[in-house]
């Protein structure tokens, strides 16, 4: 086999021009894929973190049902005293959640006392609350971070409607599961940002206050936010806590739990997953380019050796390793292609991260742009160039194992 | 026993609509360690037999046995097998391969083709490189040196595997004179070092003046003289 090796990079370094060109066209490709990745595996990972890391958590638990009424956030389907004990003794007892924090979610009005407006409001014990999305105290951009009962942390869209500032008093107004309305006065503890764009009516208070407004008696939860100390085992570990809260039934033999990850309960996964499609578009582009240029260049090299091929037929190698030989010719190109490709790919991203360029997202201003590339994409980003590369060759590689003897030695 | 027996072979070509006959009919013997030659006019036949008894192509008909074996019946694969044990090639265009070194070439066959161990590779390639007078030219491309030390090179080259026959093709038309008798010399005293036997189709007159056995090739039919070396080790039948 060293042999092969040894005549087919002589064979390449043979047309030194026609080897290098190719070899930087996988090379540029290479690059070009890499940087798409990682830039834009960049800003999928921030995107994600922002949604999961300072809203949703990595990982809801709901009553079964709330999640399909989730535009009414219907306190009827809140869990309670005897669900929630179940429920947080299977979280306790498993060992990959970091943290969870319980929350009741419920619409209301918010009332500067001139004015009224609709709020969304998640009412959530802080320190929990700030283990488990450890982002969300980032979004208060006015007042205080930390919320203490009788506090409210409003959205900067009411405060800015509204005029309302931090220290300002303000009214809730609130529907309870009975029907009946209830009012409690709030001083504004803070002005947060939106985790997903302008438009957002999300306030946040204390759980207590939450329990007093709406007069709940005995303990309610309508979610649990969940955070995992790996990210990376979210779905391994969703389908583990799926099948433990499966086996939890009410007397109706019914199951209590329904369990969503962030994907399910976030418009923002379709970005991801469009950043993914392009991502695969793009490593398409670059499988056909290696694919292209390599099977240009094999079957040139074939034509070109013809006769050669008859020689070395004609004195008794055998087609399979006339094959190999072709074969090993576009799979060192491709090793070739993939490793330059890699090193310049991998020094760009450290460049675009010395560089720090900002971006947007959101409400979030200033971003750093901070491009990775994983081991496992560059692994994988090189298996597909030497993969291909060796199917480009094949055909070529075939053509030269089945020549008859007689006729290559004849071709000039 | 004869080394190739050839009985009432025909080799019939399709070109477009019409079938020509290269050969017609032809029987022949030839014995081990012969220098042997065949002659004639272009378009007599000498390639296409020689593309036979090297199990390059197939004939249309009769039977062709090159040690001890029927090589029409040897698929495609076992054809190859065949050649690399028992047939070595010498081109009248040298046909050495230009990405390996005059040692590498000569080694080639021996690499890639029978697998012989490196240590038995080194000594037969060293000892046939001094025979052919290339020992100095060992680390050189075959673009560097002249087309009579190529041929030198390709006779190594076919006698490296100890092959029970040589065939060579027109092997001194690009050699100048006395290059070519130098060839032919190496050629007859490779032959009667190791055996083996030689068969040329050619043109060239030297060639001719040294063979043992002439067959004479005309429309595809074959006649039979004794050469300069007189003692008939083939004859036609």
């Amino acid at each position: 086999m060293g042999n092969l090796f040894k005549i087919a990079i002589r064979n390449l370094l043979r047309y030194k021009r026609r080897t290098l060109l190719t070899a930087s066209l996988i090379t540029v490709g290479v690059v070009f894929v890499l940087a798409f990745v990682s830039i834009s595996g960049s800003f999928k990972n921030m995107m994600i973190g922002q949604i999961t890391d300072s809203m949703l958590g990595h990982l809801q638990v709901h009553r079964k049902g709330f999640v399909a009424s989730i535009e009414t956030l219907p306190l009827n389907l809140n869990l309670k005293n005897g669900a929630i004990d179940r429920l947080e003794k299977i979280l306790d007892a498993q060992p990959e959640i970091e943290a969870y924090s319980p929350r009741v979610k419920f619409g209301g009005m918010f009332s500067n006392f001139t004015e009224t407006s609709s709020i969304r409001l998640t009412a959530i014990v802080p320190e929990r609350e700030f283990k488990t999305v450890p982002l969300l105290p980032g979004r208060v951009t006015e007042g205080s971070k930390d919320l203490k009962p009788g506090g409210i942390l409003i959205p900067e869209l009411l405060a800015r409607g509204m005029k309302v500032k931090p220290g300002d008093a303000a009214v809730i107004v609130a529907t309870n599961a009975d029907g009946s309305v209830n009012g409690k006065q709030f001083i504004v503890t803070g002005v947060m940002e939106s985790a997903t764009g302008p438009g957002g009516r999300d306030g946040y208070i204390h759980l207590d206050d939450a329990r007093e407004l709406l007069r709940m008696e005995g303990r309610q939860v309508s979610e649990y936010a969940v955070r995992l100390k790996d990210f990376g085992k979210l779905a391994a570990f969703g389908e583990k806590l799926d099948g433990l809260l499966a086996r939890e039934s009410n007397q109706q033999g019914k199951p209590i739990f329904e369990l969503h990850i962030w994907e399910k309960l976030s418009p923002f996964f379709n970005i991801a997953r469009m950043i993914d499609v392009m991502t695969f578009f793009i490593r398409l582009m670059l499988i056909a380019i290696v694919l292209i240029s390599i099977m240009n260049v094999m079957i040139m090299a074939v034509y070109e050796r013809i006769r050669e091929i008859g020689t070395i037929a004609a004195i008794g190698t055998l087609p399979g390793k006339i094959l190999n030989m072709f074969v090993i010719e576009g799979f060192c190109m491709g090793v070739v292609g993939a490793l330059i490709g890699d090193l310049v790919g991998i020094a760009l991203v450290y460049i675009l991260n010395a560089l720090e360029l900002t971006y947007n997202f959101g409400q979030q201003q200033g971003l750093i742009l901070q491009a990775g590339v994983s081991p496992a994409d560059v692994l994988m980003i090189s298996a597909t160039v030497i993969v291909v590369s060796v199917i480009a060759s094949l055909q070529p590689a075939f053509k030269a194992s089945r020549m008859e003897p007689i006729q290559a030695l004849r071709h000039t | 026993m004869a080394l190739i027996s050839a009985k009432q072979i025909t080799k019939t070509y399709r070109v477009g609509e019409v079938d020509i006959q290269a050969l017609r009919g032809v029987s022949f013997e030839i014995e081990p360690a012969s220098f042997v030659s065949f002659i004639g006019p272009s378009g007599s036949g000498k390639t296409t037999l020689l593309n036979l008894i090297g199990c390059l192509d197939k004939p249309t008909e009769g039977t062709l046995t090159v040690a001890d074996t029927d090589v029409a019946a040897l698929d495609r694969r076992a054809s190859a097998e065949f050649r690399g044990k028992n047939i070595g090639f010498i081109f009248q265009d040298f046909n050495l391969l230009p990405v390996l070194t005059v040692y590498e070439n000569i080694e080639y066959p021996l690499l890639m083709v029978q697998k012989v161990a490196p240590v038995e590779r080194q000594k037969r390639v060293t000892a046939l490189l001094a025979a052919v007078g290339m020992a100095d030219q060992r680390d050189k491309k075959p673009d560097q040196i002249s087309g009579g030390q190529k041929q030198r090179v390709a006779v190594a080259r076919a006698l490296v595997t100890n092959p029970k026959l040589v065939l060579a093709d027109e092997p001194t038309a690009n050699l100048d004179h006395d290059t070519a008798y130098m060839v032919l010399n190496l050629m007859k005293k490779m032959r009667d070092e190791f055996n083996t036997t030689f068969i040329f189709s050619t043109h060239d007159p030297k060639i001719v003046g040294e063979a043992e056995t002439i067959f004479t090739l005309e429309d595809g039919k074959l006649n039979e003289d004794k050469g300069k070396g007189g003692n008939g080790h083939g004859k036609s039948l």
